[in-house]
């Protein structure tokens, strides 16, 4: 990776770290999740919150913790645009993208690249279309 | 209800299809490799239910696997649920189970994230959460309809399973539940067994909700209701058990009963719940949940009226798996 590469990482963490908590997954999909980072979720759940939220709306990995996706749901209520985006499927996680610039991935199209067999559906999910090459 | 084409995959889906109630049951997970245990186990509940749900590591602690609890109770003449988790597998091995699964005998899968290992006795062991309970049912449908594996690989001959999700209409947030299940249907999903339900006003309004979306004419949805045999057990449940809503009323009126009345007391309140959800619009069956207490979930059967189960025209003959374009 050039110099440019390794200081668009770093822009990156630097601004996304602190305001989301940003665990530079490489596939961002902040805007879907209400500004919340799904990534926090101790399940890495993508898709919406699990079946243990606390009666109180907290984690139940971490009690003291408001669950992830309580955050996000409210966010997204709150989201002037993209606020039915929550509604859509999100595919898998490319663990290979962790610790990479999503927005570099964005530049790209690396981050809508999906496994070859992963659907193309009608809920504004990714393009199917994008197949990872390598992955046959 | 559910205008799915093609025949159904298994005896519940066809049961379910036809309209009729269904009934399901939790298996007591095996703590040891006698499969005796587990046939006992399922040959009491033959003919008392449509399927027997063979759990995951329940509550993040090993058991007998799923997989070979399945295998024995089909083999007693009781249709398993086998139950998955993205807990303790990776995609692939998800892919080789769900087709092991299907394989060994399950017509009915359920798929779900699975508690996290901080709440059973390795919390120091690894999570996996490769993928989340929507990515599995939708790998399961891709194995199933698509007859290839995520990767795009072709499989030689595809697995032929009905396919289950969970959902808990109980816990926050609950705006967002029914938009969820509109998500798992979306991703796969062709029934759901709920959280144990002890609140039925609110599990109304998730029904409500969900029906209005217009999500009910796809997913069939079955309400989980818990056989409590002590005041101990459900306070267990409500403490200790995330995501499980026991409301002060209900945890009064067995606080309420003296220690010998306890159980009864218990019974009817799972007795009563059955018999709203019977009368619920857009529920579709109960599944019944007892720690260590199958004896009871055979009396509630009994007592609820749910006998004979009715049948229900679908072969078993029917070949297990169909053979890849």
């Amino acid at each position: 990776m050039g110099l440019l590469g390794q200081a668009l990482i770093a822009i990156e963490k630097a601004v996304k770290v602190p305001l989301f908590g940003c665990r530079m997954c490489g596939q961002c999909i902040l805007h879907e999740t209400g500004l919340v980072c799904p990534m926090n979720c101790p399940k890495n759940l993508r898709n919406g919150p699990c079946g243990g939220v606390l009666v109180d709306g907290n984690c139940e990995v971490y009690p003291e913790r408001p669950c992830v996706w309580v955050r996000a749901w409210e966010g997204s209520r709150r989201l002037p645009l993209w606020r039915d985006h929550i509604e859509h499927v999100q595919p898998p996680v490319d663990w290979r993208l962790q610790g990479t610039s999503s927005w570099a991935n964005l530049a790209t199209g690396r981050d809508d690249v999906v496994p070859a067999g992963w659907p193309r559906r009608p809920d504004g999910g990714p393009d199917a279309e994008n197949h990872d090459p390598t992955v046959t | 209800m559910r205008a799915t084409p093609g025949r159904p995959h298994s005896r519940l889906e066809a049961l379910l299809r036809a309209g009729k109630f269904a009934v399901t049951a939790e298996m007591q997970p095996s703590n040891g490799a006698d499969p005796d245990e587990v046939r006992r186990s399922a040959s009491e509940l033959r003919g008392k239910v449509d399927a027997a749900n063979c759990t995951d590591n329940p509550a993040a602690r090993p058991h007998l696997s799923s997989l070979a609890a399945g295998a024995l109770v089909a083999a007693s003449g009781v249709a398993p649920v086998v139950q998955l988790t993205c807990r303790d597998r990776n995609r692939l091995a998800l892919q080789a189970d769900l087709l092991g699964a299907a394989a060994l005998g399950a017509r009915d899968v359920l798929l779900l994230t699975g508690d996290h290992v901080s709440a059973g006795d390795h919390p120091e062991a690894k999570s996996l959460y490769d993928v989340d309970s929507l990515h599995l049912l939708r790998i399961a449908r891709v194995l199933r309809d698509d007859g290839t594996y995520l990767s795009g690989r072709t499989l030689s001959s595809r697995p032929s399973y009905f396919i289950g999700a969970v959902e808990n209409p109980f816990a926050p947030p609950h705006d967002f539940r029914p938009v969820r299940l509109a998500k798992k249907v979306e991703a796969g999903a062709e029934f759901v067994q709920t959280q144990l339900c002890f609140n039925l006003p609110r599990l109304s309004e998730f029904i409500a909700r969900a029906g209005d979306s217009g999500i009910l004419d796809r997913v069939f949805v079955i309400v989980s209701v818990y056989v409590a045999r002590s005041t101990r057990a459900l306070r267990y449940l409500r403490d200790v058990v995330p995501g499980v809503d026991v409301p002060d009323a209900v945890m009064d009126r067995l606080d309420r009963a003296t220690a010998e009345r306890q159980a009864q007391e218990g019974f009817a309140l799972a007795l009563e719940t059955v018999a709203a959800l019977r009368e619920m619009r857009g529920v579709s069956g109960v599944h019944l949940i007892s720690i260590k207490g199958q004896e009871s979930i055979l009396r509630l059967i009994e007592a609820a009226g749910l006998l004979p189960r009715p049948a229900v025209e679908w072969s078993p003959d029917a070949p297990m798996v169909e053979s890849s374009r």
